[in-house]
């Protein structure tokens, strides 16, 4: 060996571990709803605040939450971020944004992003609608919302979204 | 649905791989057991009392003190302190058969250290009994560059 | 020393696969603990023990706490540990006065991976990792040295796994239970050479939660509340080879801090996820034979990975409760081959 005489100063130890994760009650209720192109999302029973995806749970009350609520596909960004760097897991082209989005009818904003828009056009109050995948292409995962592009409505005023930042 | 995606009564299940490709520094005294090991040799550290650990540690697990500087070679014989048997060995595992795990103290070391024993059947096993260790031919400094112990004077 | 109370306990079914997430899980456990306790929320402090390695999501401690309500924010703290490290430190926080309530919970879902090869992750990474001993397989270790120098059998051992199963029958959370005869035990296949399938615990998945009360505020809340009137921890080497695993220093001396020496001990609630750990535990806490070992069949009957050690102290807790102990100690347990141990003495009185 080249390096015979030096010392060894580190050793690899790959670590990899496998698993059969479960997605739970609520989200996968959730989940099935995006495999028949519907968005799922969970009403508290205390504070009412609907929640997407949902976890079974309210976090601010500590209470489970059963009832389930079909939501609108288009809503309202509340923040975003340019991304000018390629990531292995998003197959998306360079540059997009990466959004939040306020599905109407929804107290927490729902992590998307948009196309079909330059990305200096994308704004806080712009109204989006998601773009799924062909019907019969749809599954039981979030790949079957590809993106959100902007339905061309008016913008909503700060003053509705401040709440939801 | 796809494929990878299960429904087990209404709850959805997938496969999920966590992942940790780490490399890490081994700091002068473990370096200087994986410096041996790549070099096909065992050694030890001495504790400011004398005793000899092995693999060799940062401070006496007695006293809290740190080693000395001093390091002996030890084995590459030694005794198993005790055993269990490995009957269906998992993938990561040292060997593909089934073996023993053993803590073996090696000639010259107060501590043991596990590693697996290739005996073939538990009925070759016995506390007190005396292994050697097994080298690869290609060393890296690495707990793996001894392939596994076996019995003495096989 | 601040006088400091269980004052209620509530644990999920052990089973050996559940498909709700944590949070859901969790939920109906915490509930049922903090309604109870009697006590409103928030509480002062809030403290949980999980590891996420177990189910293979990082940062799942992060979600769990929608369980606790975790707005407006909360003081809380977690330890990626048994969960009675976690009652551990709400009781240290109580003893500052910095609190008076403390909730105390924790969760472990083993069944979506391989747990014993999991636990290799639990190991110095160095020498022993990469070389992926599994859990069952070290436990074996430490039986096989402890049996040879004790004299012990693995009859014995089966003895410990048929008593502990039928205490279980009256848990119902139990994941084993039932009549079982060591002859038959003794006849099944070793799984790690000398322990059979009946001395090590069953993997299954659950969560634990109780409420910590201070002083007279106790005294309000519950009828007979659990006082805890000594505990402690302590932690040996984590080198295998530098340890003598036939007796548990540790647990002897956290006994010794904990008093559990001063006054006669009704029933002892131990965390050995293996038969033989029980047979060391038993001598290092000077358990008489006149003391009731795990009425609830202990953590060989369930063994919910991070929430055991806590279930041990709710569990002691209600035979305090249900008056048929004046004196408990319980026991937790973490790492390989019982490397690190908790003792907890608690009084109804």
């Amino acid at each position: 060996m080249a390096d015979e005489a030096k010392p060894v100063t580190n050793i690899k130890t790959p670590m990899r571990l496998e698993y059969r994760y479960s997605a739970g009650v609520a989200t996968s209720r959730f989940l099935r709803g995006i495999g028949q192109g519907k968005i799922l999302g969970q009403r508290c029973p205390s504070c009412r605040k609907v929640y997407v995806p949902p976890r079974g749970s309210c976090p601010r009350c500590a209470v489970p939450t059963v009832e389930e609520v079909e939501l609108s596909d288009e809503g309202t960004i509340t923040t975003f971020a340019i991304v000018r760097v390629p990531s292995e897991n998003i197959d998306v082209p360079l540059p997009f944004a990466s959004v939040h989005v306020l599905l109407d009818g929804c107290d927490i904003p729902f992590f998307s992003v948009v196309q079909e828009c330059p990305v200096d056009q994308i704004r806080i109050g712009m109204r989006v609608q998601a773009v799924w995948v062909p019907k019969e292409e749809l599954t039981s995962t979030l790949q079957s919302i590809r993106y959100f592009k902007p339905t061309g409505e008016p913008d909503v005023p700060f003053e509705k979204l401040k709440e939801f930042l | 649905m796809s494929d990878l995606v299960r429904d087990e009564g209404g709850v959805l299940t997938a496969p999920h791989v966590l992942e940790y490709p780490y490399r890490r520094s081994v700091g002068p005294v473990l370096g200087r057991f994986f410096t041996a090991l790549r070099d096909g040799r065992l050694v030890g550290v001495k504790t400011a009392k004398g005793r000899v650990l092995v693999p060799p540690a940062e401070y006496d697990p007695e006293t809290g003190a740190a080693v000395s500087d001093a390091f002996v070679d030890v084995g590459p014989g030694g005794v198993v302190t005790t055993w269990s048997w490995v009957s269906r060995p998992r993938a990561k595992q040292p060997l593909d058969r089934p073996f023993a795990w053993a803590l073996i103290r090696l000639d010259g070391a107060d501590t043991a250290m596990l590693h697996a024993v290739d005996a073939g059947e538990p009925s070759r096993m016995k506390t007190g009994m005396r292994v050697v260790p097994r080298w690869r031919a290609e060393r890296v400094g690495h707990i793996g560059d001894i392939e596994c112990f076996q019995p003495e004077g096989e | 020393m601040r006088e400091v109370a269980i004052v209620s306990f509530a644990q999920a079914p052990n089973a050996r696969r559940e498909l709700r997430n944590e949070v859901e899980i969790l939920m109906p456990v915490v509930q049922e603990a903090v309604a109870r306790s009697g006590i409103e929320r928030p509480f002062d402090f809030t403290c949980s023990g999980s590891s996420d390695f177990l189910q293979g999501q990082p940062f799942a401690f992060v979600m769990a706490l929608d369980a606790a309500g975790a707005w407006p924010p909360i003081p809380e703290s977690h330890v990626e540990m048994d969960g009675a490290w976690a009652l551990y430190e709400a009781w240290v926080k109580i003893q500052t006065g910095q609190a008076e309530t403390a909730l105390v919970y924790a969760f472990g879902k083993s069944s979506p991976g391989d747990l014993p090869e999991v636990l290799a992750t639990q190991l110095d990474p160095y020498v022993l990792a990469p070389l992926w001993p599994d859990a069952v397989s070290l436990a074996a270790l430490q039986a096989r040295a402890y049996l040879e120098k004790s004299g012990h059998s693995e009859r014995d051992l089966a003895e410990v796994a048929a008593r502990s199963r039928r205490s279980a029958k009256s848990n119902p959370n139990a994941t084993v239970s039932g009549d079982y005869e060591v002859e038959k035990l003794l006849a099944t296949p070793h799984i790690a050479d000398p322990l059979r399938v009946h001395d090590c615990a069953p993997v299954c998945d659950g969560a634990v939660a109780m409420v910590l009360v201070a002083g007279d505020r106790a005294r309000k809340v519950c009828e007979r509340p659990a006082w805890i009137r000594g505990i402690d921890h302590r932690i040996e080497p984590h080198s295998l080879g530098a340890r003598d695993l036939t007796v548990s220093v540790s647990t002897r001396l956290a006994a010794e801090k904990a008093g559990v020496g001063r006054g006669a001990v009704d029933v002892a609630e131990l965390h050995a996820p293996f038969t033989h750990q029980e047979l060391i535990l038993r001598d290092a806490l000077g358990l008489g034979a006149n003391v009731k070992v795990n009425p609830s069949g202990g953590a060989l009957c369930a063994n919910p990975m991070m929430a055991a050690g806590l279930a041990r102290i709710g569990e002691a807790a209600s035979r305090i409760w249900d008056g048929s102990a004046r004196r408990a100690v319980a026991h937790a347990t973490s790492g390989p081959c019982l490397q690190q141990n908790l003792v907890c003495v608690l009084e109804g009185a």
